[in-house]
């Protein structure tokens, strides 16, 4: 199958320090691919590097190529406004904006234009049921988004990105902050969701990385020392640090 | 009783170190403060208290409903002075609001960290700090002579926009620096504009404390009298269009107490400044509130 997005030999600097080296991986589609390693590894770096969340930081610089659909996300004609309609993301902490629930979920058709109020309401019923909480929120929409539980704001912020129609899906250590019962419905989503998009996820939780995803590199210190399927990853790691890590002997 | 429980001894470390225990040091501190907070609270029902006590006979309907009629004995009532006060406050708060916010987002938003907009920020703090007469004198030479805008309720207005945007431009910047960065990251990546994150989050986001903002600045235009001296003139006649001149509650109370011998009067007016901006904040917090109910921007109520 051919990967929706890949990473060739990429590197990455803030200033004069090197948070990457030399990363290349695949991404491929309909699948999940999870990013595992200790803090400071470069895979939150990573993450964000695909749809261009860096560039909110000055002082920073990139080597290697970055695609999408086989074309290249950056350069000359390259719309980074574009490209984050393309590729979605979901941040460590729920992020909901303060705004009532149905005006979280429609924000990114209103900025896209869409001021048709059924339409809307049809994207923000069906994105709400993607995300597996309209059953929770439907008589609340006209409500805060900030009034709804952790895991609740979590799959708000879901559903506010999958409204935009997104390619890939990006998430940022999305259980991090979430109790395991939160955990849970959020992974069980996921598997939902890769039928019709293409994950990219980050995150500390082994148990995680070896439940949910298909794939699984492991970063440490910026370079990404083993890719493969996570089935062989988790039972016959290659790199003898791979291994310690998985199995808790440090990190 | 069990008897081998001892109650637990407090760490003999300050006994060193510090001649006094940290307990009497802290009844100390709180009674201080208890004491420092009746002082400024009785001040500020004393001062209420005189002005209700002068001033509270002079309230009259035909006080409230009739225009000042001058002289030495401070004839008539101040409802010229009410309108005129309400005029100068609402052309102040459209003038300003705009202008504080926009530059407000270009500190906040779009200038650099570097030596320019440093300057800027250490302008706006120093002009933040200057006595509001030279500002009225700056009026008085740009708006009334320079510019032909005579004494007027548009130089004064104009006056108070330059006296207070730099108090506006920095509780506005705070106001919009404390919106959470996570906010603008959400928008951002869902494939906005800048500008429509701007719009669209941080600006809703930050209306609190606009509003508070808004009611400062305000508090400054009902309460200023030597800057709107020098460019308002006293007329103590309805302004009959921006160009006419006119007197505010404020500098009604100064003329009275001056110029007449009404006292009383002056006192009776200041009670009606003071209602008058109670009145102000409550409908502004008022419509504040509910705007962040709608917008749901508060969890609840």
């Amino acid at each position: 199958m051919n990967p929706k997005m890949q990473a060739i030999n990429v590197s990455f600097y803030y200033g004069k320090k090197q948070a990457l080296k030399n990363v290349s991986v695949d991404i491929k589609e309909n699948e999940i691919t999870a990013f595992i390693g200790p803090s400071g590894s470069g895979k939150t770096t990573f993450l964000r590097l695909l749809n261009r969340m860096d560039e909110l930081v000055r002082g920073t610089r990139l080597e290697g190529r970055l695609l999408l659909d086989g074309e290249n996300i950056r350069g000359t004609g390259r719309d980074v406004v574009e490209l984050r309609r393309r590729v979605g993301m979901v941040f460590q902490q729920p992020n909901p904006f303060p705004k009532t629930i149905f005006e979280n979920v429609a924000f990114g058709r209103r900025m896209l234009g869409m001021s048709h109020s059924q339409k809307l309401e049809e994207i923000v019923e069906k994105s709400l049921r993607e995300a597996a909480l309209w059953d929770e929120v439907k008589d609340d929409l006209h409500h805060s988004g900030l009034a709804l539980s952790g895991g609740q704001q979590q799959r708000l912020c879901i559903a506010r990105m999958l409204a935009v129609e997104p390619e890939v899906i990006l998430m940022d250590e999305p259980c991090s902050g979430l109790d395991p019962i939160s955990t849970l419905r959020i992974e069980e989503l996921m598997q939902e969701l890769k039928k019709q998009y293409t994950i990219a996820i980050v995150t500390h939780n082994m148990q995680q990385a070896a439940r949910a995803s298909d794939w699984c590199g492991f970063f440490l210190l910026g370079e990404m020392l083993e890719y493969g399927a996570t089935g062989e990853i988790f039972s016959r790691p290659q790199n003898k640090k791979t291994e310690d890590y998985i199995s808790g002997r440090f990190g | 009783m069990d008897k081998e429980i001892t109650p637990l001894q407090p760490t003999p470390a300050w006994r060193s170190t510090q001649k006094v225990s940290p307990r009497v040091t802290q009844k100390i501190a709180f009674t201080v403060i208890w004491i420092c907070g009746v002082i400024a609270i009785l001040a500020l029902f004393v001062i209420v208290g005189y002005v209700l006590v002068r001033g509270g006979r002079t309230i009259t309907p035909e006080f409230l409903f009739t225009a000042p009629e001058g002289g030495i004995s401070g004839e008539g009532g101040i409802a010229t002075v009410i309108v005129t006060t309400i005029m100068l406050m609402l052309l102040t708060v459209v003038i300003l609001t705009p202008l504080g916010i926009a530059a407000a987002i270009y500190l906040s938003e779009y200038a650099r960290d570097n030596w320019f907009s440093g300057v800027i920020r250490y302008g706006v703090d120093l002009l933040a700090g200057v006595p509001s007469i030279i500002f009225g004198l700056f009026g008085y030479v740009v708006f009334v002579v320079a510019l032909h805008f005579n004494f007027s309720l548009l130089s004064g207005a104009l006056t108070l926009v330059a006296l207070e945007l730099p108090v506006m431009i920095r509780t506005v910047e705070e106001a919009l620096k404390a919106v959470p960065h996570s906010y603008r990251e959400a928008s951002l990546a869902l494939g906005c504009t800048k500008w429509q994150t701007i719009r669209q989050v941080i600006l809703p986001a930050a209306i609190p404390g606009i509003v508070t903002s808004i009611i400062l600045t305000t508090g400054r235009t009902l309460s200023e009298t030597a800057a709107l001296y020098v460019t308002m003139g006293g007329s103590s006649a309805l302004p009959t269009s921006l160009f006419s001149g006119g007197r505010t509650l404020a500098l009604h109370v100064y003329y009275l107490a001056m110029d007449t011998t009404a006292f009383d009067k002056a006192m009776g007016t200041g009670i009606i400044l003071i209602v008058l901006i109670i009145i102000i904040n409550l409908i502004t917090h008022r419509i504040s509130r509910w705007y962040q109910k709608r917008m749901g921007i508060k969890e609840t109520e």
